[in-house]
């Protein structure tokens, strides 16, 4: 009797905590638990998110209006470089590597990562590259943007301590990356659940796959730019330095191979969460798996042979323009693929309109604003008038936050009753989208016309010509919206922590493994590790439960039979 | 048939709202093509042509965007959960997929190809007018990584702009191969109308961009290298514009502005700044003599007075 229910493993009998989940900080600061990682991982950069939230608020009060003097130039140029660097490095990076923690192995049916204890030396690396970054607001933080372009970051136009701490973080996340990519990577490769051949992968867990394996690609470039740059700044060498017979567009070159990467690297784990959430609530299979998995691929191939777009008004020869445009627009593809095939999932599907399918189809809408002025970027002369301009401002953030932050959010109310027990409430999630929403569009529509209007990035004051000031202004109102919407799900995870409703295991009847255990989930995971016959597992799991539960005649062996 | 009436009612609706929100979106697009449209053009042709080659791109981005979201909208509307309705399992379609993977590539081939066509008139400058200021035959620069634009006849007034924190420096040409006696002027640059003018761009000490939105696109100024752009104004006027790459705390500060005047007063603000320069030289080098004169006497009372007073002090 034991023996076949294994073999149909049922999710009611299969969960039990082997040992009881000890308690009190220090099992935080020792463990080694892949979903407390995680969770460790979603607090801290949510907490460095807010931080860099706050920094861009500062920025939009001193541009909303025209000559400020709210901010001296120096704390202006501060906060970008802070503001650009939380983002990307101690934020969107780093939380794709939280849900990673916490999910992956619920989703291929493992018990932990492959290697637990690099697991955990990978997230203190990020805390203290975090730490020593921010420590430099207490002497001289770095003012040459998250690029640090050099030579405005070397020691001649850049005294000691803000740039150095920047090289710090680089390295440190860098590090801590790197090792959460192996980590992946071999946890993915190893550790599947019987059955789970790489047909029936989760596509967040291949765009994870995805993720390491750009990361291992990418970081050593920078990282070895950096130390470069460290050794310009301090032990007299000259790699980027024309006087010695170095080169600044060097530096350029290192800082987009990686840097460019580093863009799919923030959006594909996006991509892959809206790849887990629309077919859950539009009831329906994803449209097309494999060419999602094949355009995740493709995507990670040609991020690699298109940093010089970044580089389009440098000195440059037109065979070489050509080129970095036509590898642009063929990146285009397979993101454009990705959007048909989303919005073919809700095609005669019944969409249920839940806070995670919400953020998700919003995602979809604005995330197509950004890959379109993409386009725009991409052609080299159209380039020479928007780049480093407000559009271009514009576009990232269309990406960034429409993209990635509301595939960041759609995760949030998607996993939370999964990581607590308890729902995040409907009526607060909407309202949080609805301001982000607006606040979105309102902050970063305008700001193409910002910058067809002529005002360039990174300046800290304006002269009140043309509409610029009525422009700024509608972006700075904007920006309080957004950070509103943000603040509203801040409360109702509080409010869902006290007195959220209970869960259970699998509240949205969805379609991965990950659903199969209690919420949350045992130490061990899984007692038991269900056999997986197609994509969907959960699908099939409750068939069988369904199954069951009918009336005992339809149970005779026979008809269980023909209907396998 | 009663389960048909409110389904095609509600089609009617989704389909009216689809209609109102695309003709509004067509409709604002065009009374905001200010909105939509680059503030530049109007000054250089390099500039107009990039305007044109904007526009086209935001034709087809319009289009794509409209239907990307109207089905987007239409999909939700028409698909959300009913009562009755029962999803359909689809799993893909591979002649639907293809299809729209040729079709997104083919809208990119026609985007190249548009480019293509545009980038002579972006890249190459026109001759000066006959009645434009005197030109010289442009110089070739030795080791450009950059494509070095130039007119049919070769032929254009080259300026040298140099980026150095926080201000532009431009170098005007002139007949000897002495470079110290060249005119040269700070943060206004003064050009002729309908004459050709190539720029040379190059940087002092950090990264810095030339960009005058009216005049063409930017050409980043890195040390080490040198940068071409060129532009040419029919009609008097003048353009703002400031450096676009980060060089530092000032950086918003660094602004120029290039005013273009017919190319007689061109001609005589020229040979006045010349005339300035050569005084400001000839006192320069007056002054230089008259320090080597009281080196050279060595132990000049009055020098070594000053001295040990500074040392008093
Ligand atoms: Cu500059």
């Amino acid at each position: 009797m034991a023996a076949t229910d294994r073999a149909l493993a049922v999710p009611e009998i299969t969960a039990h905590s082997v040992d009881p989940q000890s308690r009190g900080w220090v099992s935080w600061v020792t463990t080694t638990d892949h979903k407390r990682i995680g969770i460790l991982y979603l607090v801290t950069t949510f907490a460095f998110f807010i931080l860099g939230g706050v920094e861009a608020l500062l920025m939009r009060v001193q541009l909303g209006t025209p000559d400020n003097t709210f901010l001296t130039p120096s704390t202006y140029n501060a906060l970008f470089t802070l503001h650009g660097t939380t983002m990307i490095f101690l934020f969107v990076v780093p939380i794709m590597a939280g849900f990673g923690n916490y999910f992956l192995p619920l989703m291929i049916g493992a018990r932990d990562m492959a290697f637990p204890k690099l697991n955990a030396l990978s997230y203190w690396l990020l805390l203290f590259g975090g730490i020593v970054f921010y420590a430099s607001l207490f002497f001289s933080p770095p003012e040459a943007g998250w690029t640090s372009y050099a030579p405005l970051s070397l020691e001649a136009y850049s005294e000691s301590g803000g740039i150095d701490a920047w090289i710090f973080l680089i390295h440190l996340t860098g590090i801590s990356s790197l090792i959460g990519a192996v980590n992946f990577y071999a946890t993915i490769a190893n550790m599947r659940a019987p059955g789970m051949g790489w047909g029936r992968l989760p596509l967040f867990v291949w765009t994870l796959l995805v993720y390491a394996i750009l990361l291992i690609l990418a970081l050593p470039v920078i990282a070895g730019a950096v130390t470069l740059l460290l050794t310009d700044r301090h032990f007299g060498t000259g790699f980027f330095d024309q006087g010695q017979g170095g080169d600044p567009l060097l530096w350029q070159h290192l800082f987009w191979f990686f840097g460019h990467p580093e863009v799919y690297i923030m959006i594909l784990p996006g991509f892959g969460i809206i790849s887990e959430v629309l077919p859950v609530f539009a009831r329906k299979p994803i449209f097309g798996y494999k060419a999602i998995a094949a355009a995740t691929v493709v995507i990670a191939f040609l991020a690699l042979l298109v940093w010089a777009h970044h580089m389009f008004t440098t000195p440059s020869a037109t065979i070489v323009l050509v080129f970095f445009m036509i590898s642009s627009f063929l990146i285009a593809i397979p993101t454009g693929v990705k959007i048909f095939n989303w919005v073919a999932t809700l095609w005669r599907g019944t969409v249920e309109f839940k806070t995670p399918l919400i953020f998700s189809v919003g995602f979809i809408s604005v995330f197509l604003i950004g890959g379109i002025t993409g386009v725009f970027l991409a052609v080299f002369p159209v380039d020479w008038q928007l780049h480093d301009t407000y559009f271009v401002v514009a576009h990232l953030h269309y990406v960034l936050v429409g993209g990635s932050v509301f595939a960041i959010f759609a995760g949030i109310y998607y996993w939370f009753p999964k990581m607590t027990g308890r729902m995040l409430s409907e009526s607060i999630g909407k309202w949080s989208f609805a301001f982000m929403y607006i606040g979105i569009n309102v902050t970063f529509l305008i700001q193409h016309s910002i910058g067809l209007e002529g005002m360039p990035r990174r300046v800290y004051e304006y002269p009140d010509v043309g509409n610029l000031a009525l422009y700024n202004l509608i972006s700075t109102i904007g920006s309080f919206m957004l950070a509103f919407g943000v603040g509203l799900t801040v409360y109702a995870v509080i409010r869902a922590l006290r007195n959220g409703v209970k869960a259970g295991p699998d509240p949205w009847k969805a379609n991965t493994l990950e659903w199969f255990v209690p919420s949350p989930p045992p130490v061990n995971n899984f007692d038991v590790i269900p056999r997986v016959r197609s994509v969907e597992p959960m699908k099939d799991i409750r068939r069988q439960v369904a199954r069951q539960s009918e009336p005992a005649a339809d149970l005779s062996p026979v008809a269980a039979g023909t209907r396998d | 048939m009663t389960p048909a009436a409110p389904r095609t009612r509600r089609r009617v609706f989704a389909l009216t709202l689809l209609a109102a929100l695309t003709a509004a979106l067509v409709l604002a697009a065009g009374a905001s093509a200010d909105l939509l449209t680059p503030e530049s053009g109007g000054g250089s042709v390099n500039a107009e042509n990039v305007d044109t080659l904007y526009k086209l791109v935001l034709a087809v981005a319009v289009v794509v965007f409209v239907g990307v979201e109207g089905v987007l909208l239409y999909s939700l509307i028409r698909f959300r959960a009913r009562k009755d309705a029962v999803p359909a399992q689809i799993r893909g379609n591979t002649r639907l997929e293809i299809g729209w993977t040729l079709g997104a590539a083919g809208i990119l081939v026609i985007l190249a190809i548009v480019t293509f066509v545009m980038l002579d008139d972006i890249r190459n400058p026109p001759n000066s007018d006959a009645d434009g200021f005197p030109t010289q035959r442009i110089a070739n620069v030795e080791n450009a990584t950059a494509y070095q634009p130039r007119p049919p006849n070769g032929r254009a007034l080259n300026i040298e702009v140099n980026g150095q924190r926080y201000i532009w420096r431009y170098t005007y040409p002139d007949a000897d191969d002495n470079v110290l006696n060249n005119v040269f002027n700070y943060e206004t640059l003064v050009v002729p109308t309908k004459t050709t003018i190539t720029l040379t761009i190059k940087a002092q000490d950090v990264v810095h961009s030339w960009w005058i939105p009216d005049l063409g696109g930017k050409a980043d100024a890195v040390p080490g290298h040198t940068n071409f752009t060129w532009f040419k104004v029919q009609r008097p006027g003048s353009f703002r514009g400031q450096c676009a790459e980060l060089c530092g705390r000032n950086h918003a500060d660094m602004v120029a502005t290039v005013v273009a005047v017919e190319p007689a007063e061109f001609k005589s603000w020229l040979a006045s700044k010349k005339r300035e320069i050569d005084a400001n030289n000839k006192a320069a080098q007056q002054r230089r003599e008259e320090e080597s004169e009281e080196l050279r006497e060595g132990a000049n009372p009055r020098g070594s007075g000053n001295a040990e007073t500074a040392e008093g002090e």
